[in-house]
């Protein structure tokens, strides 16, 4: 399998006026064309490692790595203007609420064409013709009527397919996904999940799912990484996540309710200082 | 059996747009019932409905046998009847103390004592004192959903409105703040209706639920029923479905 992404003792801090805080704290994994998942619950820095290699983490914010390298591209060393051009045809992002990511005052045809656009040179029929077919490959019944709409005539889960055309349209090799599902209701999760998943083998990419759904991100993905206070604190294959050692791994799975468990009160995760060390 | 909650025919409309079309719960004293559905299917609308936060056009509402159909709600259905809802970080006054805000419903109720009830609250959603003179902001979601709970608690209701508590939190929150509602209803005999679009919350939780869509309840059931799957509807199938993870 070739890599993709190489990221080696990752650290990302941000300087604020009470001292660092450091948001992530050594990070290292490779992928391939693959799913990856990383969990974590808020703060332990999971949205921060995809941002940071998406280029995304804030000016003040200080990023180090041993090696963040995507293809043969140094990410640490590339320029704002490589980076740029990454961003969006290499390298794309779906993140959490289609409500704020886009544009409000754009209908979406026009946000989509502009995506595509801006990373190739495509005449403008074509552009729209290929944003018709992006959203009928995310499974948008009138992708006509939909073009012309704006983003706040559509319902959450067609925003979301929206976003995801917009991101996928570019053809990206890498895509992180930034708590995609987590603002849409359950049975629209899985549709939209359904369609992330085809879209992704289809295109062979490789993705990193961020989320703070243990369970959900281990029945989508082939890996996880479990997150805690910056850190790995576990890597495992999805089908072994019942045989995870780690308490901590262990108190995110049985934390959640079950439909037919009686288990009162919950178990609640005990966080221990040395897990953070 | 009392009833606490009675609704009969409810019908709330937006203008052309009909929530809630004829809507009939009973709700036993005691009990915890649960309301499941996805957006737009009304359950959030029949909560606040209940709560006075809508007006409902047609039918028939009692609480503890008295009712308020058509009529405005008194103090005395405040004191019987609380709210907590979502999010945590919009239901909060940015800028009052937690001291301030949970002081607010006992001087509305006339309630004495603030002193040792505010540090009381405080203490049975396990945060300390030192929280009293904290912003919300300076909290995190945990802890601002346990400040929502604790100004709801205050004037001691019997009947608590709870709208998708958990779900702005992480899962490991979730667990804290569905003990802390278990506990909380041990402990004051409380009244729970809990609206969520999560069955293995609403399970957990609920001895009775009623499934909801496009305005309707399609489906009620036991808990009991649910884990044994004894479901009915196609909906209730779907939800079910949706709530055990991505297949591929």
């Amino acid at each position: 399998m070739t890599t993709l992404l190489t990221v080696e003792n990752l650290q990302v801090s941000f300087p604020t006026r009470t001292g660092v805080v450091n948001a992530v704290r050594g990070v290292s994994f490779t992928l391939g064309r693959e799913r990856l998942g990383i969990v974590g619950e808020s703060g332990s820095g999971k949205s921060q490692t995809g941002r940071a290699i998406m280029g995304l983490t804030p000016g003040h914010a200080r990023i180090t790595a041993d090696k963040l390298q995507f293809r043969d591209i140094d990410l640490l060393k590339a320029s704002a203007r490589q980076r740029r051009s990454l961003r969006g045809s290499d390298i794309a992002m779906i993140l959490q609420d289609p409500k704020y990511s886009l544009n409000p005052v754009m209908s979406i045809g026009r946000q989509i064409v502009e995506t595509l656009r801006t990373h190739e040179r495509v005449g403008k029929a074509e552009a729209r013709q290929r944003a018709l077919d992006m959203l009928e490959a995310v499974q948008i019944n009138d992708p006509e009527r939909v073009y012309d709409l704006y983003p706040h005539e559509v319902s959450g889960g067609m925003g979301q397919r929206v976003m995801i055309a917009m991101m996928l349209i570019a053809g990206p090799e890498l895509l992180i996904a930034d708590e995609p599902t987590s603002a849409l209701d359950v049975t629209v999760q899985l549709e939209v999940l359904a369609i992330l998943d085809k879209l992704v083998a289809e295109r062979g990419m490789g993705l990193i799912f961020v989320s703070h759904d243990l369970r959900l991100v281990s029945s989508f993905c082939d890996r996880v990484l479990v997150m805690y206070a910056g850190k790995v604190v576990e890597e495992l294959p999805s089908a072994d996540l019942a045989k995870a050692k780690h308490l901590y791994t262990q108190g995110l799975l049985n934390c959640l309710p079950k439909i037919g468990a009686d288990r009162h009160p919950l178990p609640v995760l005990e966080r221990k200082p040395e897990w953070a060390a | 059996m009392t009833s606490a909650l009675s609704i009969k025919d409810m019908l709330v409309s937006f203008d052309d747009y009909v929530a809630l079309r004829n809507v009939s719960l009973e709700v036993v004293k005691g009990e915890s019932f649960g309301i499941v559905g996805e957006s737009g299917s009304g359950k959030s609308t029949l909560l606040r409905a209940v709560a006075g936060l809508a007006t409902f056009q047609q039918g028939r509402l009692a609480v503890n046998g008295r009712d308020y159909s058509g009529r405005r709600r008194d103090k005395e259905f405040y004191r019987t009847v609380q709210m907590v809802f979502q999010d945590p970080y919009g239901s909060l006054h940015p800028r009052q103390t937690v001291d301030r805000l949970l002081l607010e419903p006992l001087a509305i109720h006339g309630i004495a004592d603030t002193e040792a009830r505010i540090v009381r609250a405080l203490d049975e959603v396990g945060l300390g004192p030192s929280f009293r003179f904290h912003y919300s902001h300076q909290l995190s979601g945990g802890q601002r959903q346990r400040i929502a709970i604790a100004r709801a608690l205050i004037v001691e209701p019997q009947i608590l409105l709870l709208d998708e508590p958990t779900s702005a939190l992480d899962a490991s929150i979730q667990a804290e703040i569905l003990n802390l509602l278990e506990q909380a209803r041990r402990d004051r005999n409380l009244t729970f209706v809990m609206v969520s679009h999560d069955l293995g919350v609403i399970s957990h939780m609920c001895e009775r639920l009623a499934v909801m869509r496009n305005g309707e309840v399609v489906e009620g059931l036991s808990s009991a029923d649910l884990a044994n799957r004894k479901v009915s509807e196609d909906y209730t199938k779907r939800l079910l479905v949706a709530s055990e993870g991505f297949v591929r």
